[in-house]
């Protein structure tokens, strides 16, 4: 796989976005549910799903609402839990920030966990070109996009009955360590990995967002640090 | 007292352009300059230390029992990372946690 064409790169991109859809459109059923539980009527609750894509920071936005919180209470919160997202897109500016500011605009758009955390150590497991990249992110979005825009109407439509007896709240959880536990796949991304679940835990008094910046910042910083050494 | 129809669409509107913001941030002011080493070996890890620390809270915590520590989630997410990590897979990891969960709950 030395040359990735773009064509090629989209449809890996589509196959290998695929196992998300399991667990990222019933996360999307119950953001519906809640959403419409906490008084979004249903074009309120698609458009957040449309504009906002991201789950966590959705989730807590509409927490919040159903509590009453002030405004601005609400906004900070969903916002500093998508803070991370800051270091995505650092993360993703050294593979992808010779592409086209239209190109770089849409994939700021659909920059998730998911997508990201792929591409990511899609590009560097392998030599791809520039074009290929971009299509390689956009294909893990094909269907996970438009799926979440699509269940969270569903969810809003059909309501709390629907998912009785089904824990839909462990369905994010489960998707995020199946996207990290493929890449702990040296010492350093290990203790990196270790450093991030200790730290956030100690830090869980602080705003919900600023305490994960703090213990993601300080989990890169011995992950590198680690690498550092062993190459040495 | 609850939210005017405004209000609800200006937090959306708000949510919807700060997010994309912040995920424009670096990608699309930086464009194609060269980042730093020491800056780049810290960006690889970009993914492990978010992820985990993310979802530890979550489940050490649950919402769903009310902040209770869960033995049916403690150990779906065990089975989920092992076997993320021993398939190399995130599909497999996934359908595992999945599966070892909703065992354990019909269980008890």
């Amino acid at each position: 796989m030395t040359a990735t064409t773009a064509k090629s790169g989209f449809v890996q991109g589509v196959i290998e976005g695929l196992p998300f859809i399991i667990v990222g459109a019933p996360f999307a059923l119950l953001f519906g549910v809640v959403a419409t539980a906490a008084g979004l009527d249903l074009a309120q609750t698609v458009a957040m799903s449309a504009l906002v894509i991201a789950g966590a920071s959705q989730f807590t936005a509409v927490q919040l609402m159903s509590e009453v919180a002030p405004v601005w209470v609400v906004l900070v919160a969903a916002l500093t839990v998508n803070l991370r997202m800051a270091m995505y897109s650092a993360a993703l500016q050294p593979h992808l920030g010779a592409a086209p500011l239209w190109q770089r605009i849409f994939i700021s758009y659909i920059n998730v966990d998911s997508s990201f955390a792929l591409s990511l150590q899609k590009y560097e497991e392998n030599e791809m070109t520039l074009g290929a990249k971009v299509a390689y992110f956009a294909g893990t979005m094909m269907f996970m996009g438009p799926l979440w825009i699509i269940c969270s109407w569903v969810g809003a439509v059909a309501g709390a009955r629907m998912f009785d007896g089904i824990a839909l709240d462990f369905a994010m959880p489960i998707l995020f360590m199946a996207l990290a536990a493929p890449m702990l796949k040296s010492l350093a991304h290990l203790a990196a990995a270790v450093t991030s679940v200790l730290a956030a835990l100690a830090l869980v008094w602080m705003p919900s967002g600023l305490g994960l910046i703090a213990a993601a910042i300080l989990a890169m910083i011995v992950g590198a640090e680690v690498e550092r050494r062993r190459a040495a | 007292m609850t939210y005017s129809d405004t209000t609800i669409w200006l937090i959306i509107a708000v949510m919807g352009v700060v997010t994309f913001l912040i995920r424009f941030s670096f990608l699309g002011l930086l464009g194609d300059r060269d980042m730093p080493e020491w800056l780049l070996r810290h960006l690889r890890y970009t993914p492990v230390a978010v992820l985990p620390g993310l979802v530890a809270p979550l489940v050490l915590w649950p919402d769903a029992t009310g902040g209770e520590p869960d033995a049916a989630r403690l150990i779906a997410a065990a089975v989920t990372v092992l076997v993320g990590w021993w398939r190399k897979s995130v599909i497999w990891g996934a359908l595992a946690g999945v599966a070892t969960l909703a065992t354990l709950l019909s269980l008890s």
